[in-house]
């Protein structure tokens, strides 16, 4: 019987378990091997040819070359092994969050400054018939 | 002997690294947020603790896919400041005292605690944060540090009661350690905050300030909180807020509160900052 996942439910939420880290092993490899300068600098000069050199899917490969860390999260990437993507594009934390989220990067952060996202309407899935 | 004095808690957050690498601390986006650590400063610098043991989570720096330990003690000499991917933080290299880790380690194992034990590891900003918070820019760091690791990245990180177990593991084999050595134990991460997906941006101001209070006066209680509760309430990445129930462990069960700081944000969390004295 499969395990229980509580967590499924959480609106706009994907929880890194063991079955995605299984589904997501060489993309998050692969992005481990970008905080190795000379790493960073053959990937910058040919994402493609780069990517080529690891066992991923292409979906997964074509989500880091859109740079559509949603999917890469769907295809069992972790924020925390993305961040050396992003960290390697020289884009902040701030402004990858945002980038998941359908908001420019202003928007996201003035909504940060006024204090977060709220958590009302945001704790169940379709409890307000909100994101996710 | 050795004897645990006090217990700090912060956010380990990453851009608060980058703003005091790069100067930026008196920015008004920053400065009520530096303003928050000004008591702790001076506090510490009477302290003198000789040792911290900080409770952190490494980020996908020293630990990959490849290895998750749940606990990991760091019983090096020393531990360098990772490359995450824009260089290393220019922060001191971390010295350890591998002769308390390798007693901790030895002492809650056979308390039934199954440390993995780390000789070789980089630290990351979760380490070197909270140092910088506490203790500015120094030439060196002013005292030793035991890096105790937390698998909070990988679900489901250990459980907020065996955090607190934990953390009273750790005071008992402290305090059988034939030093006299002041000891602190801090507990990072935290608060709400998620960074991944359409929910990120999460913040939530009444379940953080309610963990403050349960944190100080009814731990046991808060350490029975499960895991859905803090994704659910805190967000993905607030889960990292289980590290600071082995701090909490490692006190007395009456501590008293030095001081309290809750700020948001600093990008894209909530930080919380507490200083606790045994006795």
């Amino acid at each position: 019987m499969a395990q229980k996942k509580p967590y499924q439910d959480i609106p706009g939420t994907t929880i890194f378990d063991t079955d995605m880290a299984h589904i997501g092993y060489h993309l998050n490899q692969f992005c481990m091997s970008l905080m190795q300068a000379p790493n960073r600098e053959r990937f910058k000069s040919d994402e493609r040819a780069y990517l080529n050199e690891w066992p991923m899917s292409e979906a997964q490969k074509l989500a880091v070359l859109d740079r559509d860390y949603n999917r890469m999260i769907s295809l069992g990437g972790n924020i925390y092994f993305l961040a050396k993507i992003f960290s390697s594009d020289g884009i902040s934390f701030q402004q990858a969050a945002a980038s998941m989220t359908g908001m420019t990067q202003e928007e996201y952060a003035q909504m940060m400054i006024n204090g977060g996202r709220s958590p009302e309407g945001n704790h169940v899935t379709g409890e307000d018939g909100g994101n996710g | 002997m050795a004897k645990i004095t006090a217990g700090v808690s912060t956010s380990h957050v990453p851009a608060i690294g980058a703003a005091i690498d790069q100067g930026k601390t008196a920015e008004p986006y920053w400065a009520p947020l530096f303003a928050g650590y000004e008591f702790s400063k001076k506090w510490i610098a009477e302290q003198k603790p000789d040792v911290v043991i900080l409770v952190y989570n490494d980020h996908a720096t020293a630990f990959s896919l490849d290895m998750v330990p749940t606990f990991a003690i760091g019983c090096a000499g020393e531990f360098k400041p990772a490359d995450e991917g824009w260089g290393p933080r220019p922060v001191p290299v971390v010295k350890g005292h591998p002769e308390l880790a390798a007693h901790i380690a030895q002492s809650v194992i056979h308390d039934d605690f199954d440390l993995t034990i780390v000789n070789k590891m980089d630290v990351d900003h979760g380490l070197t944060v909270p140092l910088s918070l506490l203790f500015g820019q120094p030439e060196g760091w002013p005292c030793l540090v035991i890096p105790l690791a937390v698998n909070v990245v990988l679900y489901p990180p250990p459980s907020g009661r065996r955090c607190y177990e934990l953390g009273k593991a750790v005071r008992r084999a402290v305090e059988s350690f034939d030093a006299d050595l002041n000891v602190q134990v801090w507990g990072t991460g935290g608060m709400s905050h998620q960074l991944q997906g359409p929910r990120a941006g999460l913040i939530n101001r009444e379940f953080d300030n309610d963990f403050l209070e349960r944190l100080v006066n009814s731990p046991d209680e808060l350490s029975r909180m499960p895991h859905i509760e803090y994704v659910r309430k805190a967000g993905s990445e607030g889960i990292e807020l289980v590290m600071w129930m082995i701090m909490r462990g490692a006190l007395n069960e009456q501590v008293t509160e030095r001081h309290r700081f809750y700020h948001v944000p600093a990008s894209n969390t909530a930080v919380g900052h507490q200083v606790l004295e045994n006795g």
